[in-house]
C-alpha cells in the first residue's frame, strides 16, 4: 500500500488567468507552492514557477546521435570488413547510399529514447497510480497544491480566499 | 488574450464553449453505448476483415500465382495498393507534426483523427510487401540480425531495404507521437469514470496529474517528435519513390518522383482526412469543433497539392518528349494510349481537373461537395498508382515479353479487406479514445472560440466603420483642398 506522507492544502480556480494572478500573489507573499495542475499546457505558467527549460531535446539529440552513428558505422563495417560486396560495380563504401537508412536509424532513436525519456523522468508509465487530488483537474479546474509542511493550513487557507478560489480542501498524498 | 487574436479569423471552437463542455462533447464518444450505425458499419469493416483474412491464407497456401501476376508484370495490385496506403497516411502527420511548427491552430480540430488514420493506413500498407514476399515466414530475412548464414546481412543500398527502415520508423514515431497526446486525454476520461472503467483508463493515461512540470516536459516533446516527423514524413515517399525512380525502367527513371510522389501523398491522405472526417463529424456532433472553417483549410491544402501533382504530371510528359529517348517516349504514349488508357484518364480526371473545383469558395465551404471530391481523388490516387506500376510494366523493352494483367478475386479480396482493417481500427478507434484533443482544443479556446473572437469580430467592424468615417472624410478634404487650389 501506498504509504501518506504528505498532507495536501489546495485549491481550485476556474480560469488560468486566476491561476495566473494568484501564483503571483503566491510568489509575492513567499509561499512555497508544492505543484500546479492544470487540464491543459498553461502558457506563462514555468517563469513564475521557476520551472527551468526542460532538457529533453539535449537528450533528444544525444539518442540521435547514437542512432546515426549506429546506422552509418554499422552499415559501414558490414560492407567494408565483415562482407564486402560489390553492387552495381560501386564501390564497398558508398556513402549516398547509407544516407536513407542512416537518417531513418537517427529519427528512430531520438523519437523513442525521448518518449521513454520523457515517461521515466515525469514518473508515468504502464500500470502507475499517482494521487489525484481532484477529478475535474484533468477537465476545466486549475490548481494551486501547497504542502502543509512548507506553508500553514490557515495561511493557506486565507491565500486562496484572497485570490478567489472556488474549492479549497486538505488531501493525504 | 482575445486582443492579440486578429479580429478576422474565422472562430475555430463554436457553440460559446466553456472548458468543462469542451470535456463532455469529446468524451460522449467514450462513455456512450454505440449507436446503431456504428454497430452496422462496425459488422460491415469486420465482415471484409474476415474475407482479407481468407484471401491471405488462400494466398499463403496456394502462393502468389493466385494474384495472376506474371513474369512481365510482378507489382500488380499489391504494390499499388501498398503505395496508396503509404500515401493515405501522410495527412496525419502533415496535420500533426508540420502544421504545429507552422503555429496552425485549425490542427488541433482534427490532428487526433488523422494521426490515427496515418497509424492504421500504415498497417494496411505494411501488409502488402509482406505478403508479396511469398514465403511470409522467412519475411524476417529482411531485418539485419546475426543470424546462421554467415552473417549474411540484407543489401543496404537497396530502395527495397530503406523501405523496410522508412515504413517502420514511419510507424513507431507515429505511434509515439500520437500516444504522447492521447496520454492527458485518457486521464480527463478516468476521472471522469468510475470502477472498472476508471481502472482501464488509468492503466491507459500512465498515471497523468497534469502537473506544470509534466506538462512543460510534454510541449517540449511534442515539438521535437514534430520537428523530426517532418523530414521523416518527407523522406517516408520519397524513399517509396526510390522504388521505382532507382530503377531502369522507363517511365520510373526519373528524378521528379519524390517531390511528386511527396505531393501525391499528401494530396491523397487529406481527401482521406475529409472522408472519415465529414462522416465522424456528422455521426459524433462534432460540427462546433470540426467547422466548415476546417474543411475548407484542408481544401487548400488540397488544391495547392492537387496542383502540384497536375503540374509533375505535365511535367513528366515534357520531359519525356524533350528527352529525345524513345523508350521515355514510348512509356507515356502508351500510358495515355495503350491498353490501361481508361486508368490514364481516370487518373488524369480526377487529380488534376477534379480539385481545381476547390477554386471556388463556395466549393471548398459545401460539405457535400467536398465528400463527392474526396472520393473522387481517393480513387484518382488509386489509379495514379496503377498507372505508374502495372501500364508501365506492362510494356517493357521487348515487345516478345508485353503483357496485360486483370488482378483475380483474391487480390481484389486483400484491398477491399484492407479498407475493412482500416474502418473496423478507426471505428474501435472513435469508441476507446477522444477523436478530438480535448487538452489541446481547450488550450485554443481563449484565442479561437467564438465568444472570444466573437467580441473581437465586433470590434473590427467598429474599426472598419471608424476607417471609412476617416476616409469619407478625407476624400471630402482632399476634395475641398484641390478645389482651393484650383481656384
Amino acid at each position: 500500500m501506498r504509504k501518506f506522507n504528505k498532507e495536501i492544502v489546495f485549491g481550485l480556480y476556474d480560469d488560468e488567468t486566476d491561476l495566473l494572478k494568484a501564483v503571483k500573489t503566491a510568489n509575492a507573499d513567499h509561499l512555497d507552492i508544492y505543484n500546479v495542475y492544470t487540464p491543459f499546457p498553461v502558457h506563462g505558467l514555468d517563469p513564475l514557477l521557476g520551472l527551468e527549460e526542460s532538457r529533453l531535446h539535449i537528450a533528444g539529440f544525444i539518442y540521435g546521435l547514437i542512432g546515426f552513428l549506429t546506422a552509418f558505422l554499422g552499415m559501414t563495417w558490414v560492407f567494408t570488413k565483415d562482407w564486402p560486396i560489390i553492387f552495381g560495380g560501386k564501390p564497398y563504401w558508398s556513402v549516398p547510399a547509407f544516407i536513407p537508412i542512416t537518417f531513418e536509424l537517427t529519427v528512430l532513436f531520438a523519437s523513442v529514447g525521448m518518449t521513454i525519456t520523457f515517461y521515466v523522468i515525469n514518473g508515468l508509465g504502464f500500470g502507475v497510480t499517482n494521487p489525484i487530488l481532484h477529478d475535474r483537474i484533468t477537465d476545466d479546474k486549475f490548481c494551486i497544491a501547497f504542502d502543509t509542511h512548507e506553508v500553514s493550513e490557515g495561511t493557506a487557507q486565507s491565500f486562496f480566499e484572497a485570490t478567489g478560489a472556488s474549492l479549497v480542501d486538505i488531501k493525504n498524498i | 488574450m482575445s486582443a492579440t487574436v486578429s479580429p478576422i479569423r474565422e472562430p475555430l471552437i463554436q457553440g460559446k464553449k466553456s472548458y468543462h463542455d469542451i470535456t463532455v462533447d469529446l468524451t460522449r464518444s467514450t462513455e456512450q453505448a454505440p449507436s446503431k450505425t456504428w454497430w452496422i458499419a462496425f459488422l460491415i469493416s469486420v465482415s471484409l476483415l474476415m474475407f482479407m483474412i481468407f484471401c491471405i491464407i488462400w494466398t499463403i497456401w496456394f502462393g502468389i500465382g493466385t494474384w495472376d501476376l506474371n513474369r512481365t508484370i510482378g507489382w500488380g495490385w499489391d504494390i499499388t495498393n501498398f503505395v496508396w496506403w503509404v500515401g493515405i497516411g501522410h495527412a496525419g502527420t502533415l496535420i500533426s507534426a508540420i502544421l504545429l511548427l507552422f503555429r496552425q491552430k485549425w490542427r488541433t480540430g482534427v490532428n487526433r483523427a488523422a494521426e490515427a488514420m496515418t497509424i492504421f493506413a500504415v498497417m494496411c500498407a505494411g501488409l502488402f510487401p509482406v505478403i508479396h514476399m511469398g514465403r511470409i515466414w522467412l519475411a524476417i530475412f529482411i531485418f539485419p540480425y546475426p543470424n546462421t548464414r554467415g552473417t549474411l546481412w540484407p543489401n543496404f543500398n537497396s530502395p527495397l531495404l530503406w523501405d523496410v527502415f522508412a515504413i517502420s520508423t514511419y510507424f513507431t514515431v507515429s505511434v509515439l507521437f500520437w500516444y504522447a497526446g492521447l496520454v492527458p486525454d485518457f486521464a480527463t476520461v478516468r476521472d471522469r469514470a468510475t470502477g472498472l472503467r476508471k481502472k482501464v483508463y488509468n492503466f491507459l493515461c500512465f498515471g497523468w496529474t497534469g502537473a506544470a512540470k509534466h506538462w512543460q516536459r510534454w510541449e517540449a516533446l511534442s515539438l521535437v517528435l514534430a520537428g523530426i516527423a517532418t523530414p521523416l514524413v518527407l523522406s517516408v515517399h520519397t524513399i517509396v519513390s526510390f522504388d521505382f525512380a532507382t530503377s531502369i525502367i522507363p517511365g520510373w527513371h526519373t528524378t521528379i518522383f519524390p517531390p511528386y510522389f511527396v505531393a501525391g501523398a499528401i494530396f491523397s491522405g487529406f481527401a482521406m482526412v475529409l472522408t472519415l472526417m465529414l462522416i465522424a463529424r456528422k455521426v459524433l456532433n462534432l460540427e462546433e469543433y470540426i467547422t466548415l472553417g476546417h474543411i475548407e483549410s484542408m481544401n487548400k491544402v488540397i488544391l495547392a497539392t492537387g496542383t502540384i501533382v497536375g503540374v509533375a504530371y505535365l511535367t513528366e510528359l515534357f520531359i519525356a518528349w524533350y528527352s529525345g529517348y524513345v523508350y521515355e517516349q514510348f512509356a507515356f504514349f502508351n500510358r495515355a494510349l495503350g491498353p490501361y488508357y481508361w486508368s490514364y484518364f481516370g487518373m488524369m480526371f480526377c487529380n488534376v481537373i477534379s480539385p481545381q473545383f476547390f477554386w471556388f469558395k463556395k466549393i471548398r465551404r459545401s460539405v457535400w461537395f467536398t465528400f463527392l471530391l474526396s472520393i473522387v481523388i481517393n480513387i484518382g490516387m488509386w489509379f495514379e498508382r496503377f498507372v505508374i506500376i502495372a501500364t508501365t510494366l506492362a510494356r517493357d523493352y521487348l515487345p516478345s515479353s508485353w503483357s496485360y494483367y486483370v488482378p483475380t478475386w483474391v487480390e481484389v479480396g486483400i484491398f477491399i479487406g484492407t479498407l475493412g482493417l482500416f474502418f473496423t481500427c478507426f471505428l474501435l478507434f472513435t469508441r476507446v479514445a477522444p477523436v478530438v484533443a480535448i487538452a489541446e482544443i481547450k488550450s485554443i479556446l481563449k484565442v479561437a472560440g467564438d465568444q472570444y473572437v466573437g467580441v473581437n469580430t465586433e470590434h473590427h467592424k467598429q474599426v472598419v466603420e471608424d476607417f471609412k468615417k476617416a476616409d469619407s472624410e478625407g476624400k471630402a478634404y482632399a476634395a475641398d483642398h484641390h478645389n482651393q487650389e484650383s481656384h
